[in-house]
């Protein structure tokens, strides 16, 4: 089978220090996965070294079958949102466009087509009653989702988002959960760096843990087990034993 | 009106007003992206660095025509930013520590160049020092017509980038996963900057050319929220400047004209920060003392409920001095009654334990 995302071997090292350790992740077309461990696991790096924004010291990304930096179209990239300044003199739907520029290519600019994408975009998560909304004047969950009708508008196959679920309120959650689910049932890949373990098992089905090493990765239901969490968290089990608290009841 | 009649007929201001005028439209214009990428300092950094350049072109050449300085302006400029962004990505220096550093090493040289060349005991020597704080008045139609090109060639190609530079300045991650090349992009828009801090330099001097990049943006930034709008406008703040600027110096004998645009465009920039709408410190001042106002009312209100509730009704009078001592933090409370009471939401009763 050919996977949607296979990566080899990744290994990033902030000089002599390794912050991930021979990684590989491979994911079958149309699944949702969840990228989790602590702080500093490497999770965000993980991303970026696939996607070419990291040198990685070793490593090869392959979406479906064929090296990344030939299928950049196919694939969305969602940053976390507080990695850019919300201040930027900017609105809503322009934001969403620039998701456009890759396919506008060099000089070209976007165009009332584009502006029509972006606008449907904005309606999948519920947002298009902000398209002229200045960026500066949005919550943090509406932030989120003007990242992700970012990326859903360029219309991908595969989509690496950061911690989207970080901080939003309850509105966003719920749009992004339905959103991961209209993906999955158009058979697009999704990888989610997600923290919350509470909802691993609710929202996607299968899970990475990594700490610097990758611990395990496949279905939640074999994998996400507490062993596996208290190896991937180390001393920290209180919150793992939360978590099973509430799956046994 | 004089001025405007003179600004026409006298060929030195008109020469020096014009330059002036073309050098703060682009160096404003293109300080936009600079502010937004929080590269204000870079704009600083280039210029100092530019000095030995000046100095270099000079001992190599013999020559002290402007393009020939401005080249050698130019390339040192452009090392000098290199070098900061190569320190930064190659060692543990933080950035704003590697633009000191760079700033001082380059200045520093740069001085003792031209000490060295005044020391030097040849006729063609003096002049050099005027970049240091610019000299205007030397500026002549050829200088016009270089600054004129140069800063179209650099407008021309930020309006052609301006879709990548816009992305880029926003989220530069983003940009690299769309395919576009951002190291190439990110080395193109320094070296916008690069030339055009270079034309100012004759005009606004090495020492305060920066100001013409960082203040004409910042102005702008306060008045509006659409980029395009923003680099317009600073492009203008940066025109009115160096016009203004060279009429004043002009009118005022003794005033030196760089210094005088720095003045203006600071001018502006204080004006900007104060009384913008939206943005401006006043504004805010009184969006802030307008919510105080109407947390008040709704503190005293509150007070008022919790009174009635406790009275068999809620026309039972209640004394001020209740009021004031319920809700010490919204101060007295005799101003918003009165509110309150052209609101028809509370009013006055006489009574016998009223005060």
């Amino acid at each position: 089978m050919e996977f949607a995302i296979d990566i080899r071997d990744m290994t990033v090292a902030y000089r002599d220090k390794p912050v991930l350790w021979d990684v590989d992740l491979q994911v079958a077309p149309g699944v949702l996965i969840a990228i989790v461990g602590p702080n500093g696991a490497g999770k965000t790096t993980l991303i970026k070294a696939s996607l070419g924004l990291i040198k990685p010291a070793a490593g090869s990304v392959l979406i479906h079958g064929k090296p990344y930096a030939q299928q950049r179209k196919s694939v969305a990239y969602v940053p976390q949102r507080g990695s850019v300044d919300w201040d930027f003199p900017t609105d809503v739907l322009d934001v969403v466009t620039m998701g456009l520029y890759g396919k506008l290519g060099w000089f070209k600019r976007p165009g009332k087509e584009e502006r029509v994408d972006a606008l449907k975009a904005l309606s999948q998560v519920g947002m298009e009653e902000f398209a002229n909304r200045q960026i500066s004047q949005l919550s943090g969950g509406q932030q989120q989702r003007v990242f992700l009708a970012r990326a859903l508008v360029q219309n991908a196959d595969v989509y690496f988002m950061d911690e989207p679920f970080q901080g939003v309120d309850a509105t966003t959650e719920r749009a992004i959960v339905d959103l991961l689910q209209n993906l999955r049932k158009q058979g697009k890949t999704v990888a989610v760096v997600h923290h919350d373990l509470q909802t691993v098992s609710e929202y996607f089905d299968e899970v990475m843990l990594l700490n610097v090493r990758r611990i395990a990765s496949g279905p939640v239901g074999s994998e996400f087990t507490e062993e596996n969490l208290r190896t991937t968290y180390g001393g920290r089990v209180a919150f793992v034993s939360a978590l099973s608290a509430k799956q046994t009841s | 009106m004089e001025f405007i009649s003179q600004i026409f007929s006298d060929y030195t201001l008109r020469t020096v007003a014009l330059g002036a005028m073309l050098l703060g439209l682009t160096a404003g214009s293109l300080g936009g992206f600079a502010l937004l990428r929080r590269q204000s300092l870079l704009g600083d950094a280039i210029s100092h660095a530019a000095l030995p350049g000046i100095a270099i072109a000079f001992i190599l050449t013999g020559s002290k025509a402007p393009l020939v300085l401005l080249i050698g302006a130019a390339i040192a400029g452009w090392i000098g930013a290199a070098l900061i962004s190569s320190v930064t990505t190659r060692t543990r220096i933080k950035y704003d520590s590697a633009l000191g550093i760079m700033l001082s090493v380059f200045f520093g040289f740069g001085l003792v160049l031209l000490t060295f060349i005044q020391r030097n005991p040849d006729a063609n020597q003096a002049g050099l020092n005027s970049f240091l704080f610019g000299q205007a008045a030397a500026l002549v139609e050829r200088d016009v017509l270089v600054i004129l090109g140069i800063g179209a060639l650099v407008l021309f190609l930020m309006n052609l980038f301006w879709k990548e530079f816009k992305l880029l300045s926003f989220d530069p991650d983003f940009t690299g996963t769309l395919g576009f090349p951002v190291p190439m992009l990110d080395r193109l828009l320094t070296t916008l900057f690069v030339v055009a801090i270079v034309i100012g330099l004759q005009t606004v001097g090495v020492v305060l050319m920066s100001t013409m990049i960082v203040a004409p943006a910042a102005a702008a930034r306060q008045w509006t929220d659409k980029l395009g709008v923003m680099i317009v406008l600073s492009g203008i703040f940066g025109a009115v400047s160096g016009v203004s600027g060279a009429m004043v110096s002009s009118w005022i004998p003794g005033l030196p004209t760089g210094p005088m645009i720095v003045l203006i465009v600071s001018g502006i920039v204080f004006f900007s920060l104060l009384l913008a709408p939206n943005r401006g410190l006043l504004f805010r001042r009184l969006r802030e003392w307008k919510a105080g106002k109407e947390l008040r009312i709704e503190a005293v209100l509150v007070d008022l409920y919790t009174l009635a509730s406790q009275h068999p009704s809620a026309e039972y009078p209640h004394s001020e001095r209740v009021l004031d001592v319920m809700s010490t933090m919204t101060g007295p409370a005799k101003k918003t009654l009165r509110v309150l009471n052209d609101l028809g939401l509370a009013r006055p009763i006489d009574s016998p334990i009223g005060r």
